[in-house]
C-alpha cells in the first residue's frame, strides 16, 4: 500500500479556450477545457492543472466560468495558475471549485504571500510553481546552479532555485511544482539532476514538469524523487496517453493508480 | 432523492461536495442553518486547513450541537476530510492541543512520512460488511490530501463493536475511513475522487 504517482496533464487556457493544439479524436470541441477535462478524467488522469495565460486581467472572468465549469462535471482535483497576484485571486479560484492554486511569479515578488495564502486557505492549496533553469555563463551563480526565471524562462532572477523551494516549504505552501526551463520543449527528457537537487531539499511532494518527450521518460523523474509528473504537448497532441505513460511507468515498479 | 445538506462553516471547497453529491444523486443545500440540517436525509460536515481553524468555525454556526443532535435521533452524518478529524477528541498541531468534538476518542496528529501532505491517490482496506465501500475491490484508490490524522483509537485501544475501522498507510497506518452507526466518516475526499468517490457517496446516500 503506497500513494500512487500522479499523472497530471497541463491545459493553457487563454480566455477560456484551450491552446496549444489539441489532437483528440471524436471532440466536438478541442478548445472547450471542460470537454477535455472530463477526456482527461476519462483517461485516468490523477489530477488536472489549468494555465491561465490570458495576457489581459480584463478579460480573466473567462477563467473563472472554466474552473466552474470545470468542477461542476470533473470530480478529480484541479490546480489553477498563471497571473494570480495576491490572496484575493486566491479566493476567488478556490470558491470557483479549484481544489489548489499555484503561485509563481507573484512569489517572488513577496515570498509573504506564500505564507498569508498557506494560512487563510491551508497548505494543501498552496502550490509554489518555479520555472528553473541552470544559470547560464554571465549569469550570477546560485549555490545549486539553477536559478528562478521570469517571462517565461527568459529572465533570470539570481534567485537560488533549491534555496527557493526550501524557503517556500518554511513558509508554508503544500507542494512544489518544478518546470524545467531547459528540459521544456526539448522532448528529450525530464532535468532529473534539477529534479533530485529540488528533492533532497523539500519534504512537500514535488511535481515533475518540463521535457517529457516519450513515455520512458516519466520513471526515471519519479526514481530522482518526483512524486508526480507533468506534461501538457505530448498529452494534447495526442502522442501519448495517460494509460501509456502510467504502463510504463508501471512496467518500472512505480504504484499507479 | 435524499435530501442532503453540506453544513457551510467557511471550510472547504464546498461547490464540489455538493456537485459530487448532486452527481451522485441527492439534493443538495449548502448552508449553515440548523432546521435545514436537522431535516435533512444526511449531514454532510467538510473541512480542509488547519485543525483548530475548523474546529472554531464549527463552533461558530454550533455544528458540535447539531452533529450531537442528530446522531441522538439516529440520523446518518457524514465527515469529510478535517470534518473527519474534528468528530475525535482532539488535533495536535505543532505540540498543541486542540479540543474536538470529542464523538470518537484519541487524537489526530501529524504523520510520521518522508514526504507530506499525503498528497494523492491510496488504496484502503475496509472490513468485510463495510457500507461505504461495499463492492469495491481492494486496489480502488481515493484521493488524500492531509498531513494529520487519527493513527489509532487512543487509549481506548481497539475500535468498538459497532465502529467498523478501515485503515490506509503514509508512512505508518492511519484511520482513512469510520463507520459507527449513522456516524461515518472518510479522511479522504470522496468528491475528488472520481468514479470511486461517487460509487462511495451513493453507497452513502443509499442508507439514508
Amino acid at each position: 500500500m503506497s500513494v500512487a504517482v500522479r499523472v497530471i496533464p497541463c491545459l493553457d487556457v487563454d480566455q477560456g479556450r484551450v491552446v496549444k493544439g489539441v489532437n483528440f479524436t471524436g471532440l466536438v470541441d478541442a478548445g472547450d477545457p471542460v470537454e477535455l477535462a472530463r477526456r482527461y478524467d476519462g483517461e485516468w488522469a490523477d489530477e488536472l492543472t489549468f494555465l491561465d495565460v490570458t495576457a489581459s486581467s480584463s478579460d480573466r472572468e473567462t477563467t473563472y466560468d472554466v474552473v466552474r465549469g470545470t468542477a461542476d462535471q470533473v470530480f478529480i482535483p484541479l490546480t489553477v495558475g498563471g497571473g494570480v497576484r495576491g490572496p484575493e485571486d486566491v479566493d476567488r479560484l478556490l470558491r470557483a471549485g479549484a481544489d489548489k492554486v499555484s503561485l509563481n511569479t507573484a512569489a517572488i515578488s513577496d515570498p509573504g504571500l506564500l505564507e498569508t495564502a498557506s494560512r487563510r486557505f491551508g497548505a494543501q492549496c498552496v502550490v509554489l510553481s518555479v520555472d528553473a533553469r541552470r544559470v547560464p555563463s554571465g549569469g550570477t551563480e546560485t549555490s545549486s546552479g539553477f536559478e528562478v526565471t521570469t517571462h517565461g524562462g527568459r529572465r533570470g532572477t539570481g534567485i537560488c532555485a533549491v534555496e527557493w523551494a526550501a524557503r517556500a516549504e518554511r513558509l508554508g505552501v503544500g507542494e512544489i511544482l518544478l518546470n524545467s526551463m531547459d528540459a521544456d520543449g526539448t522532448k528529450e527528457g525530464f532535468d532529473l539532476e534539477m529534479i533530485r537537487a529540488v528533492r533532497a531539499a523539500v519534504r512537500v511532494p514535488l511535481i515533475a514538469s518540463g521535457g517529457a518527450g516519450s513515455a520512458e521518460h516519466f520513471a526515471p523523474a519519479v526514481h530522482a524523487g518526483a512524486d508526480a509528473v507533468l506534461a501538457a504537448s505530448v498529452f494534447h497532441f495526442g502522442e501519448l496517453t495517460i494509460e501509456e505513460v502510467k504502463n510504463a511507468m508501471r512496467a518500472e515498479g512505480i504504484t499507479v493508480r | 432523492m435524499p435530501r442532503v445538506v453540506v453544513l457551510d462553516y467557511g471550510s472547504g471547497n464546498l461547490r464540489s461536495a455538493e456537485r459530487a453529491l448532486e452527481h451522485a444523486g441527492a439534493r443538495v443545500e449548502v448552508t449553515d442553518d440548523h432546521r435545514a440540517a436537522m431535516e435533512a436525509d444526511g449531514l454532510v460536515v467538510p473541512g480542509v486547513g488547519a485543525f483548530s481553524a475548523c474546529m472554531r468555525g464549527l463552533l461558530e454556526v454550533g455544528g458540535d450541537k447539531l452533529v450531537d443532535r442528530r446522531l441522538a435521533d439516529d440520523r446518518p452524518v457524514l465527515g469529510i476530510c478535517v470534518g473527519m478529524q474534528i468528530l475525535f477528541e482532539r488535533g495536535v498541531e505543532h505540540g498543541v492541543a486542540a479540543e474536538g468534538v470529542g464523538r470518537w476518542p484519541g487524537a489526530v496528529e501529524r504523520l510520521r512520512a518522508e514526504v507530506l501532505p499525503h498528497m494523492g491517490w491510496n488504496t484502503v482496506s475496509a472490513p468485510s460488511g463495510s457500507v461505504l465501500f461495499a463492492g469495491m475491490t481492494p486496489e480502488t484508490r481515493f484521493y488524500f490530501v492531509h498531513s494529520f490524522a487519527a493513527r489509532g483509537w487512543g487509549d481506548a485501544g481497539t475500535a468498538s463493536e459497532q465502529r467498523r475501522s478501515v485503515w490506509a498507510e503514509h508512512g505508518e497506518p492511519f484511520l482513512a475511513a469510520v463507520e459507527d452507526g449513522p456516524l461515518m466518516a472518510t479522511q479522504f475526499h470522496p468528491e475528488k475522487s472520481g468514479a470511486a468517490g461517487s460509487a462511495l457517496l451513493r453507497n452513502w446516500l443509499e442508507t439514508l
